[in-house]
C-alpha cells in the first residue's frame, strides 16, 4: 500500500506536497500544463508586479505622447495610436483565468507590490479572475537610517491587514529571512490575517560589472545548499506558527522535500530546478517522496511533517547556535 | 442635429474619405499626414466603410508612387482616394492628367500648403492646388473644419455622378489642424449622399478579362484632339450636379451651399471674392462694415473648377460696381492670380452674353493674400474694402505685409476689432514637451461636447526640435466660431513656462482687465520681483487679474514628474469660469478617463490627484503699483551679431518677423550661414562639466555631441595668458604634441542637456565611481562661469590642420566644427555625424541636402547652425527637395568639374601674366585633397587672384569668378532614410551607377522621422511605426549591399556610439575615394523610443547584436591585395531580442501584441543570423579574377 501524500495548505488539499513556486515557468499556459501533467499538485503563478505595472503605464504614456504636439511636422507624435497599450494586469488576469479553465488542480495567484492602494486593487481582481489563493510578496529595502525595524514590520503588517480585508480567499505571505526576530514577525503576520507563510523569497541581487564598473542585478538559480536557511527557520516555526507553511529556496530533490517536511512545511516549492531541469525533476522528486516514504514505512506525509521540528527534534538546540558550533568541529575534525 | 464632435480638419476630411472608399493610398507629408494616419490606425482597428468591408491603406514610396497606385485601384474598380499636399500634390499631377483623361470617379483630399519656391514653407495657400488648374480635376474648396467634413461627401458624390475626378481642398494647418465643433455625418447621412448604382457603374468599368478593354492607347494627329475634346459634356455638366447635390446635402444635413455663396449687404457695391479660410475673417470683417451702413459683401468660392461664370455672376449683387479677388497665390508674371483672372473672364463673357443687370463694368483689383500661412484678418478685409472705395485703386495689390519694394501692399490702417465680449479667447504660452497643446485640445472637446458653446483651438507650433515652443490660441462663444485668425486681444493668457517671460513678450496679447496665470516655482508672496520689468509694467496697464500656480510642484507630488498640463489646464478652468467649477472638475475628469483610461489605473489615478490638488495651489498675486524689476528682458541678439543679423534675424527670433516689410529679405532666399550662435535658446538645465583631473584625452564627448556645445581644443600653454581663473585645462598626453594643454568646454546656453556626453565618457574617478570625467550639473549655478569660459575657449587658436592627423577620433575633434547649435531634438543621432563631417572637410564642402530632418534643423529659419571658419570657409549648403536630393548633388558636382575645367583653361591663358611656375602649380593641384596640398593650392590661388585683379579683361574677370574652384572641393549629399530608401532612391541609384566623386551621408533613423515616425524601407522587421502599427512584416532593405553591387560605389556602414576609428576612417576614405561614396549612419531616432540620453549605448548594442554590422567596401582595395569588403563589428552576441527590448518600437509590439512580437522577433534574429552569414563570406570573396587567371582568359 503507497503512502498517503496529501497535504493541506492554505485551507486547500492538495494531493502531495509539490508545488512549482513563482517563475517563468508559471507565465504562460503551455508551461502550466506540461507542469500539472509531470504531477504538480498546485501551481503558483508568476508574479504580478505592481512597480512594473505602473512603470508601465507610465512608458506607454509617455511614448505616445513623446515630441507630440511639439513640432508643426508631427503633431500626433512619434508612434502610431493603440487601442490599448496592455498595461495594467490584463494580461496576468488572463493568465489566471486560462489556469483554472484548463489545470485541474489549484491555481494561487501572486502579486509582488508596494502599496496599499495598488494591493487591494489587484488582489481583488485576482480573485474574481477565479484564483483559488493569493501569495503576496513582500520585499522592502528599508535606507533611510531613521526608518525603525518596527515601522518596516509595521508596514508588513497593515499591507496583510487591508488586503485580507478586501478578498475572501486564502492568503499566504512570502518574506525573507531579514527579521530580526522571525518567530515574532511570522507570528504578527499570521495575526494580521494571512493564513500561511512562504519561507523566504529570492530576489534579483546586485552585483558589480568590474569591467564596467557599472551595477547590475542579475538572479542565479538556485542550489540545494540555500535549503538550510529556510529548514532552520521551517523547524523553528512549526508549531509555534499557527498557518500553513511553504517553503521555496534551494528544494531541488526529493531529498530536499523530504528535509523539509521532517522540519514542519506543508508544501515544498520549486522553481530553479525545474527551470533548469523541465518539470520532469517534480515527477522524479514526487517519485522519490514516495518511494522514502515507501522504504522507510511512513504511512503518510501527514505522519512525518514535523517530526523533526525543533519541538519535535531530539536535538533543539541543534537548530539555535549550537548548530553552527557543531558545523565548525565537523569541519575540524578531519584536519586532524 | 447629428452627433457633436470636436476634431480637426483632417480628420473631419478623412473620417468621410475612409467612410466611402476601399483602398487608400498614401504618403507622409506635412500637413496631410494625420488623415492618412488616421486611415491606417481605423484600418488596423478593423472599422469599416459603409460598404462593410476595410479599407486598405497602403503607404507608397512617394506620393507619385500613391498617385500611380491610385489610378491603377481605379481602373481596378475600387473606390479609392488619397490626401497629399504641396510637393506631394505635384507629384501626382501626371497621373491626374491620367485618371481625369479617363473619367476615374475618385476624390483626393488636400490640405493646401506652400509650394517651395525661394525656400520651403510647410504652412498654408493654395499654391499647390492652383498648380493643378490644367490637370481635367475639378477643384472644391472648403473654408471651416465643417466644411472640410461636408464638402469631403459632396465632392465624393459629384464626382460619382459626374466621373469627374474631385480635388478636395482646405487650407493647411489653419483649416487642417484647427479643432472645432462640428456636426458629424452618420453613416446613414453617407449612404443618403452615395447611390449604389453609380458605385455599380464604376464597377463595370474597371478593367476585367471577362470583358475586356483597352485603356491609355497612343493616338496620333488624326484622332488625339476629337478624343481629347469627347469628354467635354462631362465637364459641362459638372457644375449642376454639383449644384444639386449641394442641394440634396442640405436636405440630408440641414446645411445648405451655393456653387458661389453670397453674404453681405444685398445692395453691395464692394464685393470680396475668395476661398478658404480667409472666408471666416472676411466674413467677420463684412459684418461688421454692413453693421455700420457699407454697401460691401463677400463672395465665397466652393467649386473652382470648372468654373460656372453663370452662377458667379448670379451670386453677385446687381448693384456691384467694384470687386477684388483675393488669391492665395502667387503666379509671378501672369496677369494677374488665377481667381482674379477667372473672374474677370467671367464677367467679361457674361457681360458680353447680356447676362448680368449691371449697366456698366464693375472695376475689378486683384490682390495676393495669407501665403504661406501668413495672419489673414477683418482688419486687412476692411484695408481691401477701403481700397475699393477709392478712384483709383491699387490693381495688383497685397495686403498683410508692408511691400516697401514693388508697394504694392495696402496700408491696414483701421483696427476692426469683430470679435464679440462674450467670447472668451485665451491664449496658451507652452513648451512642446509640457502637454499644453494636448490639454487645450481636451479643453476644447469638453466645453465643444458637453455644453452648447462653440469651441476652436489653433495651435501654432515653432521649428525647433528641441525646446520647442507652442502657442495655443482658443475660443469659446455661443456662436458657432468663424474666426479665422490668431487671437490678438485675449482675455485669458497663460504662460506654462516661467522663462518664457524673458523670451517673449506673452503679455502683448493680453486685452484690458486679462487673466494671467503663470506657472512660478515662486509663490503669489514673491513672484512679483521676479518678473522682468516689461512683464510688470504690462500687468499694471492692463490692469490684469495675475495668479500663479506651481505647475512642477503639484505634478511632482502626485508622481507626473514634470507634466504640468493637467494642472494648468484645471487652473485655467477654475480661472476661465466658462463651467461652473464643480462640473468643471468632472468634465475634466471623465476627459482624463477618455484619453488616459487605456493607459492604466496609475495613469489616471495621478491625474485625478493633480486636477484636486490643483485648485489649492492657485494663488492670486496681489499687483503692486509699480514696475520696479531690477531686470528687462535681455535683447534678442548680442551686440556684437553682425547687421543682417540684428536687423532681420533679431526679429524672426522675438517673434516679430511680420513687421518685416518686404527689403529686409533677400530676393533669391540666399542668407548667411553661420547665425545660430547669435541665437541663444539657454534650455538645458543641467549642462556639462569638465573634470580635468581624470579626462584621458579620448575626445568622445565632443565627438558625439549632437549640437556641437561641447568642444576640445589643444594648444600652447602660452596662449592661457588672460584665461578667467576659473578656465580649465591639463596636460595633453601625445608623443606627437608634447608640452601641449587640452581644454573640454561647454557652451552653456547652447547646449540642450542631453547627457550624450556624460553617458559615452569612459573616465570614471577611482573614489566615486558615479563622477565622471563629464558631469551634468545644474547650469544655473554654473552659467556664469562657463559663459566666460566659453567666451576664452573660442579665442583660443584653432588647430594647424596640416599638422593634425583629422582622420583621427582626437585629431578630428581639434577642429573646429562648422555646425553648430542646432535646433535638432536633444540627444539627435543625425547631427554628431553631420558635425564630424565639417570638423573634416568642412571648408571645402557644397552639401545638398534632402528634405527632412536634416534640412529642418540644417535651413529652417531663424537662425542656421552651418558656419565658418576664421578665413570665412565653411560648408555652402542647399535644400532642392525631397525626391530629387542625389541628382540635386550630382549637378553641383558637374557644375564643379565643369568650372574647374574652365578655369584650368583660362589659366592657361595667362600663363604670361602669372608665370609658368604658378600655372604649373596651380593645374597640378587641382587633385591635392590632402590638407598640406590644399593650403599650398589656395595660396598659390591667393597669389594668382592678386596678379588678376589688375588685368582689365573680362576673361580675367571670369578667372577671378572661378579660380577658386581649382582648389579641391567636395559634394555632400546629405538626407534621411526616407529620402535615400523610398522617395529618392531611383535618382540615388542613377547617381551610383554614374560613378561621380559625390559623398553621400544617409542619416539612417530606419523611419521618417521629421514627418513624425511613418515606416520607411529602412524600417527593421518587427519594429512599430506609423503605417506599421502592427510591427513592420517585412525587413529592412540593404541599401549598402544594393550600392556594392555596382562595385565602384564606395560603401561603408557606421555607428559612431559603437565604433568611433571606424567612423572616422569611414569619413576619410569616403571623401579620399575619386569615385561615388556612400556611408549608411546608424542614427538613434526620438522615433526609437529610447531613453536619448544613452543613444550611443544603443548603437553600440546594436552593432554587438549583429542589428546593425560594420563594415566597409573600398573599391580600390583588391587592386591593393586586400578584399574589398572590410567587416568593423564582431559576429553578434547579444540576441536580438536583448537589444530590441530596450526600445520602444520593439517592445511595444511584444507588449501589445507578445505572440506576433514572438514571431517577428523570431525571423528577425534569423534575418541577423543570416546577413552574417553572408557579410562573413563576401568578407573573403575575391570580386576581381586574380591576376593568373585573367591572363588565361585573355589567352
Amino acid at each position: 500500500m503507497s503512502a498517503d501524500l496529501t497535504t493541506r495548505y492554505l485551507g486547500l488539499d492538495l494531493a502531495h506536497p509539490i508545488v512549482p513556486s513563482a517563475s517563468p515557468m508559471t507565465g504562460n499556459l503551455d508551461s502550466l500544463q506540461r507542469l500539472e501533467e509531470a504531477g504538480a499538485s498546485a501551481v503558483v503563478l508568476w508574479s504580478l508586479f505592481e512597480e512594473q505595472i505602473e512603470h508601465d503605464e507610465q512608458q506607454a504614456l509617455a511614448l505616445a505622447e513623446l515630441h507630440a504636439e511639439s513640432f508643426g511636422e508631427a503633431v500626433g507624435g512619434y508612434f502610431p495610436t493603440l487601442d490599448d497599450y496592455n498595461t495594467g494586469p490584463g494580461e496576468y488576469l488572463k493568465l489566471i483565468r486560462d489556469a483554472k479553465e484548463h489545470l485541474e488542480i489549484p491555481v494561487i495567484a501572486s502579486l509582488n507590490g508596494t502599496s496599499i492602494g495598488g494591493w487591494l486593487r489587484y488582489g481583488k481582481l485576482m480573485e474574481e479572475a477565479g484564483a483559488d489563493a493569493l501569495e503576496l510578496n513582500v520585499y522592502m529595502i528599508p535606507t533611510d537610517p531613521d526608518t525603525t525595524g518596527g515601522e518596516v514590520e509595521q508596514q508588513y503588517l497593515d499591507l496583510v491587514a487591508a488586503l485580507k480585508a478586501s478578498i475572501s480567499i486564502p492568503l499566504a505571505v512570502k518574506v525573507g529571512p531579514f527579521f530580526s526576530s522571525i518567530p515574532n514577525m511570522a507570528t504578527r503576520l499570521i495575526d494580521a490575517g494571512a493564513d500561511g507563510l512562504v519561507l523566504f523569497n529570492r530576489f534579483y541581487q546586485p552585483d558589480i560589472d568590474l569591467d564596467e564598473l557599472e551595477v547590475k542585478p542579475n538572479l542565479r538559480l538556485s542550489t540545494s545548499d540555500e535549503l538550510r536557511l529556510p529548514l532552520r527557520w521551517t523547524a523553528i516555526l512549526k508549531g509555534q506558527v499557527l498557518g500553513s507553511m511553504a517553503v521555496t529556496s534551494g528544494v531541488h530533490t526529493a531529498e530536499d522535500v523530504i528535509k523539509l517536511l521532517l522540519a514542519g512545511a506543508d508544501v515544498t516549492m520549486m522553481a530553479s530546478a525545474l527551470l533548469r531541469h523541465g518539470p520532469e525533476r517534480l515527477t522524479e522528486a514526487l517519485e522519490g517522496l514516495r518511494s522514502w516514504l515507501e522504504v522507510n514505512e511512513y504511512e503518510s506525509v501527514r505522519q512525518m511533517k514535523g517530526s523533526m521540528s525543533q519541538a519535535s527534534s531530539p536535538d533543539p538546540e541543534a537548530f539555535e547556535r549550537g548548530n553552527y558550533m557543531k558545523t565548525l568541529v565537523t569541519f575540524a575534525r578531519p584536519m586532524r | 442635429m447629428g452627433r457633436v464632435v470636436t476634431v480637426d480638419g483632417n480628420e473631419a476630411a478623412a473620417s468621410v474619405a475612409f467612410r466611402t472608399n476601399e483602398v487608400i493610398a498614401i504618403y507622409p507629408i506635412t500637413p496631410a499626414s494625420p488623415m492618412g494616419e488616421l486611415s491606417d490606425d481605423w484600418s488596423a482597428q478593423g472599422r469599416t466603410n459603409i460598404y462593410g468591408t476595410t479599407p486598405e491603406v497602403v503607404e507608397m514610396q512617394s506620393e507619385a508612387g500613391a498617385a500611380g497606385t491610385l489610378h491603377g485601384a481605379l481602373q481596378g474598380g475600387a473606390l479609392a482616394t488619397s490626401f497629399t499636399a504641396s510637393q506631394g500634390l505635384l507629384l501626382k499631377i501626371p497621373n491626374m492628367y491620367k485618371i481625369a483623361g479617363e473619367l476615374l470617379p475618385s476624390v483626393i483630399h488636400v490640405a493646401a500648403r506652400t509650394l517651395a519656391t525661394h525656400a520651403l514653407s510647410i504652412f498654408g495657400d493654395h499654391s499647390d492646388v492652383m498648380a493643378t488648374r490644367a490637370t481635367g480635376y475639378s477643384l472644391l474648396a472648403s473654408s471651416s473644419v465643417q466644411e472640410a467634413h461636408d464638402m469631403a461627401l459632396i465632392a465624393q458624390s459629384a464626382t460619382l455622378q459626374s466621373r469627374v475626378p474631385f480635388l478636395h481642398f482646405f487650407d493647411g494647418f489653419r483649416t487642417s489642424h484647427e479643432v472645432a465643433k462640428i456636426e458629424e455625418l452618420s453613416d446613414d447621412d453617407l449612404r443618403a449622399m452615395l447611390d449604389d448604382e453609380l458605385v455599380a457603374a464604376h464597377r463595370l468599368r474597371r478593367l476585367n478579362p471577362d470583358a475586356p478593354v483597352i485603356r491609355g492607347t497612343a493616338q496620333n494627329p488624326d484622332v488625339f484632339f476629337q478624343a481629347r475634346e469627347a469628354c467635354n459634356p462631362y465637364y459641362l455638366a459638372v457644375p449642376d450636379i454639383v449644384q444639386t447635390t449641394m442641394d440634396r446635402f442640405a436636405e440630408v444635413a440641414g446645411r445648405q451651399y451655393r456653387l458661389f455663396d453670397y453674404v453681405g449687404a444685398p445692395d453691395a457695391e464692394r464685393v470680396v471674392i475668395l476661398m478658404g479660410s480667409g472666408i471666416g475673417a472676411s466674413e467677420e470683417a463684412v459684418q461688421a462694415l454692413v453693421d455700420r451702413g457699407e454697401k460691401v459683401g463677400i463672395v465665397k468660392v466652393r467649386l473652382y473648377r470648372p468654373f460656372s461664370a453663370e452662377a458667379l455672376i448670379a451670386a453677385l449683387p446687381a448693384s456691384t460696381k467694384s470687386i477684388a479677388v483675393l488669391d492665395r497665390t502667387k503666379e509671378p508674371g501672369a496677369l494677374g492670380e488665377p481667381l482674379y483672372q477667372d473672374v474677370i473672364t467671367a464677367i467679361v463673357e457674361q457681360t458680353a452674353a447680356g447676362n448680368v443687370a449691371w449697366d456698366r463694368f464693375p472695376r475689378v483689383i486683384g490682390g495676393r493674400y495669407g501665403l504661406s500661412s501668413k495672419e489673414f484678418t477683418p482688419s486687412m478685409v476692411a484695408a481691401v474694402f477701403a481700397e475699393l472705395e477709392k478712384d483709383d485703386p491699387k490693381v495688383h495689390f497685397t495686403v498683410g505685409i508692408v511691400d516697401d519694394v514693388t508697394h504694392l501692399s495696402l496700408d491696414v490702417t483701421e483696427e476692426l476689432n469683430t470679435e464679440p465680449d462674450d467670447v472668451v479667447r485665451a491664449v496658451f504660452f507652452g513648451l512642446g514637451a509640457d502637454g499644453t497643446v494636448g490639454a487645450n485640445k481636451n479643453s476644447v472637446k469638453i466645453i465643444g461636447e458637453n455644453t452648447e458653446l462653440f469651441a476652436q483651438g489653433h495651435f501654432v507650433y515653432d521649428s525647433k526640435k528641441s525646446g520647442a515652443t507652442t502657442v495655443s490660441h482658443l475660443r469659446f462663444g455661443p456662436r458657432p466660431i468663424t474666426s479665422t485668425y490668431e487671437i490678438t486681444r485675449a482675455n485669458f493668457v497663460a504662460c506654462h513656462q516661467f522663462n518664457f517671460l524673458e523670451k517673449m513678450a506673452v503679455l502683448e496679447v493680453a486685452q484690458e482687465g486679462a487673466t494671467f496665470l503663470l506657472n512660478s516655482p515662486f509663490e503669489a508672496g514673491e513672484v512679483w520681483d521676479k518678473l522682468p520689468r516689461e512683464t510688470q509694467a504690462a500687468i499694471i496697464a492692463k490692469n490684469i487679474s495675475f495668479y500663479v500656480v506651481d505647475g512642477v510642484k503639484v505634478a511632482r507630488e502626485v508622481g507626473l514628474g514634470g507634466r504640468i498640463n493637467t494642472v494648468l489646464q484645471t487652473c485655467f478652468f477654475n480661472l476661465a469660469g466658462i463651467l461652473p467649477p464643480d462640473q468643471a472638475i468632472g468634465e475634466i475628469k471623465k476627459a482624463i478617463q477618455k484619453s488616459y483610461g487605456k493607459f492604466g489605473q496609475t495613469v489616471l489615478d495621478r491625474n485625478f490627484a493633480a486636477v484636486d490638488a490643483s485648485i489649492a495651489a492657485l494663488e492670486r498675486v496681489e499687483v503692486p503699483a509699480v514696475a520696479d524689476s531690477d531686470f528687462l528682458r535681455p535683447a534678442p541678439v548680442p551686440e556684437t551679431a553682425p547687421d543682417f543679423v540684428q536687423r532681420v534675424t533679431a526679429m524672426m527670433i522675438e517673434g516679430k518677423g511680420d513687421l518685416l516689410p518686404v527689403s529686409a529679405l533677400p530676393v533669391d532666399g540666399t542668407f548667411p550661414t553661420g547665425t545660430t550662435k547669435f541665437e541663444k535658446r539657454s534650455i538645458a538645465l543641467d549642462i556639462p562639466i569638465w573634470d580635468p583631473d581624470i579626462c584621458i584625452d579620448c575626445a568622445k564627448c565632443a565627438l558625439v555631441c549632437p549640437h556641437a556645445a561641447i568642444r576640445m581644443k589643444v594648444y600652447d600653454p602660452a596662449f592661457l595668458a588672460g584665461a578667467p581663473d576659473t578656465f580649465l585645462s591639463k596636460e595633453y598626453r601625445s608623443r606627437e604634441m608634447p608640452g601641449q594643454l587640452l581644454t573640454i568646454q561647454a557652451a552653456p546656453e547652447d547646449c540642450t542637456g542631453c547627457g550624450v556626453c556624460v553617458d559615452v565618457c569612459p573616465a570614471k574617478s577611482k573614489e566615486e565611481v558615479k563622477h565622471k570625467s563629464i558631469n551634468m550639473m545644474p547650469k544655473d549655478d554654473h552659467l556664469d562661469v562657463e559663459q566666460a569660459n566659453f567666451d576664452f575657449f573660442l579665442s583660443l587658436p584653432e588647430p594647424d590642420r596640416t599638422e593634425v592627423r583629422l582622420d583621427t577620433v582626437k585629431g578630428s575633434q581639434m577642429a573646429e566644427p562648422l555646425f553648430e547649435f542646432s535646433g535638432a531634438c536633444a540627444g539627435c543621432g543625425e547631427t554628431p555625424y553631420i558635425k564630424l563631417m565639417t570638423q573634416m572637410f568642412g571648408d571645402r564642402v557644397s552639401i545638398a541636402n534632402a528634405t527632412g530632418c536634416s534640412s529642418i534643423y540644417g535651413g529652417n529659419l531663424p537662425t542656421t547652425p552651418y558656419t565658418t571658419n576664421a578665413d570665412g570657409r565653411g560648408p555652402s549648403w542647399a535644400n532642392s527637395l525631397f525626391e530629387d536630393n542625389a541628382e540635386f548633388g550630382l549637378g553641383l558636382r558637374l557644375a564643379q568639374d565643369q568650372a574647374v575645367e574652365d578655369a584650368r583653361v583660362l589659366v592657361g591663358h595667362f600663363a604670361g601674366e602669372l608665370g609658368d611656375e604658378l600655372v604649373a602649380g596651380l593645374l597640378a593641384g587641382v587633385t591635392d585633397i590632402d590638407e598640406a596640398g590644399l593650403a599650398v593650392q589656395r595660396e598659390r590661388i591667393g597669389h594668382a587672384k592678386k596678379i588678376l585683379v589688375d588685368i582689365d579683361s573680362t576673361e580675367a574677370r571670369r578667372l577671378l569668378a572661378g579660380i577658386d574652384t581649382l582648389a579641391h572641393k567636395s559634394i555632400w549629399i546629405v538626407g534621411g532614410d526616407g529620402w535615400a530608401y523610398d522617395i529618392g532612391f531611383g535618382g540615388l541609384d542613377h547617381v551610383f551607377a554614374s560613378g561621380r566623386n559625390v559623398n553621400i551621408l544617409v542619416l539612417d533613423t530606419e523611419v521618417y522621422s521629421n514627418t513624425g515616425g511613418q515606416a520607411s524601407k529602412a524600417t527593421p522587421r518587427g519594429a512599430v511605426a506609423k503605417f506599421a502599427a502592427g510591427g513592420k512584416p517585412t525587413g529592412k532593405k540593404d541599401l549598402g549591399m544594393i550600392a556594392q553591387a555596382y562595385g565602384n560605389v564606395y560603401v561603408a556602414q557606421i555607428a559612431v556610439g559603437a565604433n568611433n576609428t571606424q567612423t572616422v576612417k569611414a569619413f576619410a576614405e569616403a571623401e579620399a575615394y575619386p569615385g561615388t561614396s556612400l556611408i549608411i549612419a546608424y542614427s538613434q531616432c526620438i522615433a526609437h523610443g529610447i531613453d536619448m540620453e544613452t543613444g550611443m549605448s544603443h548603437q553600440k548594442e546594436a552593432v554587438e547584436s549583429g542589428y546593425w554590422p560594420l563594415y566597409r567596401f573600398d573599391p580600390t582595395a583588391e587592386a591593393e591585395g586586400r578584399h574589398s569588403f572590410h567587416l568593423d563589428s564582431r559576429a553578434p552576441k547579444i540576441p536580438f531580442k536583448e537589444f530590441a527590448m530596450q526600445e520602444a518600437r520593439y517592445a511595444m509590439l511584444a507588449r501589445t501584441k507578445p505572440e506576433e512580437a514572438e514571431r517577428l522577433f523570431g525571423i528577425a534574429q534569423d534575418d541577423i543570423n543570416n546577413r552574417w552569414h553572408l557579410y562573413e563570406q563576401l568578407a573573403e570573396v575575391d570580386r576581381l579574377v586574380p591576376e593568373e587567371e585573367e591572363e588565361e582568359v585573355q589567352a
